[in-house]
């Protein structure tokens, strides 16, 4: 049975783990209360944010750091429910 | 909650498309309830904008590790405890 | 919809990296329409930098002085911290499991990184990592056999994968040589590690 990109239990892997430590960034502390504000305001809940993120192409996930994939996700869920036009959040970071 | 502490209950084998909880590495198997949590959400409808009412039934269950993997140690020290929906499980057979 | 019409500083400066010059225009972008005042994203981003795993070991320091309080919190953990005057955050039940002599907790999200952040502050990149998601459940002694604990093998060893609502948090074994300690004091030897069930807490003459 397949498993979504997310489904990572009991997968076969060699990688060791990364015990270092990682403070976070200004962007991924605003990424995380961007979520948490949505989710304040019933714009985003919890569920929805996951789900945008399993829905994320698999390399793309296996390759995005932890903060980027909630960024993709907030742009996948506000774009669906009409907050975000398609592709604006890429021009406005083109500046 | 219709399952009680130390029922044995097997996990749904479902290819569920949509957003879900239950990993696939407990779909098929047999465990023990170990704890009854309250009764919580749907994150299967919440997930699609819906409230996710009613509230379904939420459970610790525990698996023997050898029975998830079989080449890993078996024993009563080798159980793995997950957190099952209630629509995911079934009495034992 | 209307141009901007004010400076604002250029999106890159090439130094950064893309996901910041984005998270910036998506705050932005949700500030421009209205979605969100910059007022709550800040009351949010200073929330989130005030946790630490010191409301945790808190918990846990007077969980070791205090049977009572320890009955308490394993029977309601939220409700224990909320007696504490500590924020247990949004998060509807967490669930303190207490290591023992013969049982030994360790808490993973496999599906993505549930945590319980308002206790111990952000989760570790460890944590959120695919290896330590992926091993944790199939091999657990071999997770902590890299963080170089040996808990015996005839320990019961519980690996949680927190799938859903509830949030877990161990209660670490109190170390040994601690008797004369004051609350305070073993609060400082009770670490973020030793709160997720990878590690034991400081030893007292290395504190």
């Amino acid at each position: 049975m397949e498993r979504g990109v997310h489904d990572r239990g009991g997968l076969t892997t060699d990688a060791p783990i990364d015990r270092s430590e990682h403070t976070l960034e200004d962007w991924e502390v605003l990424t995380d209360a961007l979520v948490g504000a949505l989710a304040r305001r019933g714009m985003m809940n919890v569920d929805e944010l996951r789900r945008g993120i399993e829905s994320m192409p698999r390399e793309e996930y296996v390759q995005a750091s932890y903060y980027e994939r909630w960024l993709f996700s907030m742009e996948s869920i506000l774009t669906e429910k009409g907050v975000l036009a398609a592709g604006e959040l890429d021009r406005r970071a083109a500046g | 909650m219709t399952y009680r502490v130390g029922e044995p209950v097997t996990v749904a084998a479902r290819a569920h498309g949509g957003h879900h909880r239950t990993p696939s590495y407990i779909k098929g198997m047999t465990g023990r309830i170990e704890r009854v949590h309250a009764a919580f959400r749907n994150p299967e409808t919440r997930a699609y904008g819906d409230d996710g009412l009613p509230e379904m039934p939420l459970y610790l269950v525990s698996f023997a590790r050898s029975d998830l993997w079989p080449d890993t140690p078996a024993g009563p020290g080798h159980r793995v405890y997950v957190d099952v929906f209630e629509h995911w499980l079934e009495e034992a057979s | 919809m209307s141009e901007h019409d004010h400076d604002h500083t250029p999106m890159s400066n090439g130094d950064e990296p893309a996901a910041a010059v984005r998270a910036r225009a998506l705050e932005e972008l949700l500030i421009e329409k209205g979605v969100l005042r910059a007022e709550e994203i800040r009351a949010g981003i200073d929330w989130l930098v005030s946790r630490t795993p010191a409301d945790g070991a808190r918990l846990v320091a007077r969980a070791w002085l205090d049977p009572e309080f320890k009955r308490r919190l394993l029977a309601d953990a939220r409700a224990a911290a909320l007696e504490l005057g500590l924020d247990p955050g949004p998060s509807p039940v967490v669930v303190a499991l207490e290591n023992t002599e013969t049982v030994h907790h360790m808490v993973v999200c496999t599906l993505c990184s549930c945590y319980p952040r308002a206790l111990l502050g952000p989760p570790p990149a460890w944590y959120k990592s695919l290896p330590y998601r992926s091993r944790a459940v199939s091999d657990p002694r071999g997770v902590l056999a890299e963080f170089g604990l040996d808990i015996g093998d005839d320990v019961d060893l519980r690996v949680v994968d927190s799938t859903a609502d509830i949030r877990y948090l161990v209660i670490p074994r109190r170390p040994p040589g601690t008797d004369e300690l004051s609350e305070e004091a073993l609060a400082e030897l009770v670490t973020r590690d030793s709160m997720i069930g990878v590690a034991q807490p400081t030893a007292p003459a290395l504190a």
